[in-house]
């Protein structure tokens, strides 16, 4: 492909998803009936701006796939995994087994043999993870009940993917000889790989020192490595690090015959308790993004709207009984495992579709000759369909079934929360920031901090702090963090002109922080207090005041009277910044250079010191007035 | 009609089983300034010009507080000391609180017959109130008859909701009138 062409292929890609998902979004459809619909449109039946090569696009897209499970490993502690196998055995093993005897039975009834019935079966029981997570992700509901148990199912099937390609060749000899079909992400076969000539033993124990190498180097080998990264603070370092990672990964999986998706999940959770965790979310996450979004694009681009117009009643056929079937399987899952009635239908309706590994064992079993192409087109034809359908589904659901069976809107699922959910953020913590921090931890305030010093990281975590490694001017690292949900910003990094980028970042993605800033110098202050940052503290003042008070006290003054002239002190020099924030906001189309506006803030402050008389009242314990007026005579009501 | 403020002062507020319900039986009514004096001042600086303003702008001040030692927390004392200044509050010239009423709203650990000359304390509660009655009479100011929760130690929640409640048509009424109930 020459570069000019491949330009203009991601021009049409890009504009599509530039174009559809704002629209989709306005429309409250969603972003991936958006990327769908983009797909639908420059797909060779209507635009025809993309054609062949859609199927290339989607294989490579599915990466994107990939990425989101490495993503959901890493917002999933281990102990959250455990405390989730018995849905994720009981419910996905299930689900998985019930919906293949279903369309096998079904497939056997229309005259299929059962080898081909069971292929069928095994490929539409499975469900879209990346339609499903996404939408669910979009609308906020991963932490319901429906999308907890959702996710266990997912995770099942993309588990039991492995098996199914194992026995699908196993199912051959039907329908004539193999035809060439697209090798998906899912299958290493066909390509060379390292297990390809060694004995069963020696398969297993290939595919158990991959998975041992992903868990002893994702807990050894990695931390110190991305140590070392951190510490040259080049960002796009740390990304290519991280996307290194996963497709390294991907490379071993596929090697080993094992589903790469499954394996960067895998390393994902192992690194979830790890302090690069946060960073590596968002270096990654637009990858995700950009790639799942190709790829639905990708998916309503390969819908074959010439067969579906040639074989109407089939396809339609086909994935009205595919969904059907599947919904009816899974609300009655839903009962059995006594969920309410709303999540029931939420996640029997998530769930209903066929998934992007359709694809994969479709065009596997083509090219194992368990099915021919007469009956593998037209269910990629309704699995494309069902998929179109899911976030239609979904939406049905919203808005016209939920109202009315609709009791909870969402659950707080208190025992499977994913994310950190601290009520403070702390962006630096160094000197400052941990002072902040190890107060109120001792008050039993939960913290999640962030710094982009990563020995510093290092150890503090050794000594048990939940401490990120992260630049914290990045909205998307404040987002992972939790921002979203947190109460308080304290922000207590080293430099002027990073505490207000933290703070312009904050401000103008999280509007109900509140934000406390760490202030340099006057000037600083008052950048910080226009940049929206609701309290500022000046660095140097509090120590200032204390020496001050310390210098009093050696000049023999009482230590109270010393105490009370430093408080009064900060009280007016509080006053007096706010006072100069409002001269200076009026005084903005003034030229002045910061010099010489620093020197005119000195001069201000000090006049203003002049003039406030509060500085020395304290005129209640004050005995002259009184003396004044009584000294004559006996005092009639003299109070001290 | 009667402009109330109360001047509400507790060290430990958060672990106080009465005055969190006596300070809920607030009624919110726009002529009742509520001022929580350990807020606003935890290190006891005192803003007298902001104190004093609103002073000026109340017919009716009510210091609720618990009785420590038969007397007030000490960042009542502080206010005291700092926002009635000679010449403004009292003296020849002090006459900027003439006219306006104060009262207390007490809480004591005792019960009330212990606050007796023959009890245990051996005082009733208003003479250990004097130095205050004696700092408002000063100030050219009706010093009236105070609300007391005696007995705290003992009291049930049920008790104290009914002495949140007393609370409450209290201080409506000190609004309707200007004096207590």
């Amino acid at each position: 492909m020459s570069l000019e062409s491949f330009l203009a292929d991601a021009f049409v890609y890009l504009a599509a998803a530039v174009v559809s998902v704002p629209v989709a979004k306005r429309l409250g459809l969603g972003s991936v009936l958006g990327y769908l619909l983009a797909g639908v449109a420059i797909g060779p039946f209507v635009l025809g701006l993309v054609g062949a090569e859609g199927q290339d696009v989607m294989h490579f897209a599915e990466f994107g796939v990939v990425m989101m499970l490495f993503l959901i490993g890493l917002e999933l502690q281990p102990a959250l995994l455990w405390r989730l196998r018995a849905p994720i055995l009981g419910l996905g093993g299930l689900q998985v087994t019930l919906s293949t005897l279903a369309f096998t039975g079904i497939g056997m009834g229309l005259g299929f043999s059962w080898q081909e019935a069971l292929a069928i079966g095994m490929t539409l029981a499975l469900s879209s993870t990346a339609i499903v997570l996404q939408t669910l992700a979009e609308k906020g509901l991963m932490k319901t009940e429906a999308g907890q148990r959702s996710f266990s199912v997912l995770l099942f099937q993309d588990i039991a993917v492995i098996p199914m390609l194992a026995v699908l060749p196993l199912l051959a000899g039907h329908a004539g000889v193999g035809e060439a079909g697209g090798h998906g992400i899912e299958s290493g076969h066909g390509t060379t790989t390292w297990i390809a000539g060694l004995p069963p033993w020696g398969v297993a124990l290939a595919v158990l020192g991959a998975v041992t190498a992903i868990v002893l180097g994702g807990r050894y080998l990695l931390r110190p490595v991305f140590r070392v990264l951190g510490r040259t603070r080049m960002r796009e370092v740390f990304t290519a690090a991280g996307l290194l990672l996963v497709i390294g990964i991907a490379l071993l999986m596929m090697q080993v015959g094992l589903s790469p998706a499954l394996g960067t999940f895998l390393a994902g959770v192992v690194l979830a308790n790890s302090e690069y965790r946060h960073e590596l979310e968002s270096d990654i996450e637009p990858f995700k993004g950009l790639l799942l979004g190709l790829f639905f694009i990708a998916v309503g681009a390969s819908i074959d709207f010439g067969l579906i117009a040639s074989e109407p009643q089939l396809i339609v056929g086909l994935t009205v009984g595919l969904l059907v079937v599947k919904f009816a399987i899974l609300f009655l899952l839903s009962r059995m495992f006594r969920m309410g009635t709303d999540q029931g239908f939420l996640f029997a309706f998530g769930l209903a579709e066929a998934g992007e590994f359709a694809f994969v064992l479709l065009s596997f079993a083509l090219q194992e000759g368990v099915l021919n192409r007469g009956t593998v087109d037209p269910l990629v034809a309704s699995v494309a369909l069902s998929m179109t359908l899911a976030p239609l589904l979904l939406l049905f659901n919203d808005r016209i079934v939920r109202p009315l069976v609709g009791t909870r809107v969402e659950e707080t699922g208190e025992a499977d929360e994913i994310h950190d959910e601290n009520p403070v953020l702390i962006a630096g913590f160094g000197s400052f920031g941990s002072t902040v921090g190890r107060l109120l931890n001792a008050r039993g305030v939960g913290t999640t901090v962030l710094d982009v010093d990563s020995d510093r990281v290092e150890l503090l975590r050794n000594l048990g702090l939940k401490v990120y490694y992260g630049d914290a001017t990045r909205h998307d690292l404040l987002e992972t963090a939790g921002a979203a949900n947190a109460r308080l910003l304290v922000v207590a990094v080293d430099s002027p002109e990073r505490t207000l980028r933290v703070v312009e970042t904050a401000r103008k993605n999280f509007p109900g922080l509140t934000i406390l800033a760490r202030a340099f110098d006057w000037d600083d202050a008052h950048d910080l207090m226009e940049a929206g940052a609701e309290h500022v503290y000046r660095d140097t003042l509090d120590t200032a005041l204390r020496t001050g008070t310390d210098a009093l006290q050696l000049l023999e003054y009482r230590s109270y009277e010393a105490f009370r002239a430093s408080r009064t002190f900060l009280h007016h020099e509080e006053e007096s910044l706010r006072m100069l924030a409002e001269h200076r906001k009026e005084g903005r189309s003034v030229f002045l250079s910061a010099a010489r506006q620093r020197i005119r803030d000195l001069e201000d402050i000090l006049r203003a010191d002049l003039e406030h008389e509060e500085l020395e009242r304290d005129a209640g314990w004050d005995p002259d007035s009184l003396r004044e007026e009584y000294g004559e005579g006996p005092p009639p009501g003299d109070p001290s | 009609m009667a402009r109330v403020l109360v001047l509400f002062a507790h060290p430990s507020f958060s672990k106080s089983r009465v005055h969190q319900r006596l300070v809920d039986a607030v009624p919110d009514h726009p002529d009742l300034t509520f001022r929580d004096l350990y807020e606003e001042y935890p290190d006891f600086h005192v803003n007298v010009p902001a104190e004093q303003a609103l002073l000026s702008s109340h017919d009716v001040i009510v210091f609720q507080h618990p009785i420590y030692w038969y007397s007030v927390p000490p960042l009542l004392k502080q206010w005291i000391d700092l926002v009635l200044e000679h010449g403004w509050a009292y003296g020849r010239e002090g006459r900027a609180l003439e006219g306006k009423r104060v009262l207390s709203a007490v809480s004591t650990g005792g019960p009330e017959s212990s606050y007796q000359r023959e009890g245990f304390h051996g005082r009733t509660l208003s003479e250990f109130l004097a130095p205050i009655e004696r700092t408002v009479t000063l100030c050219r100011m009706e010093y009236l008859e105070p609300f007391v929760v005696y007995g705290t130690h003992r009291l049930s929640e049920e008790d104290v909701g009914h002495e949140a409640e007393r609370y409450r048509s209290w201080l409506l009424a000190l609004l309707e009138n200007g004096a207590g109930a």
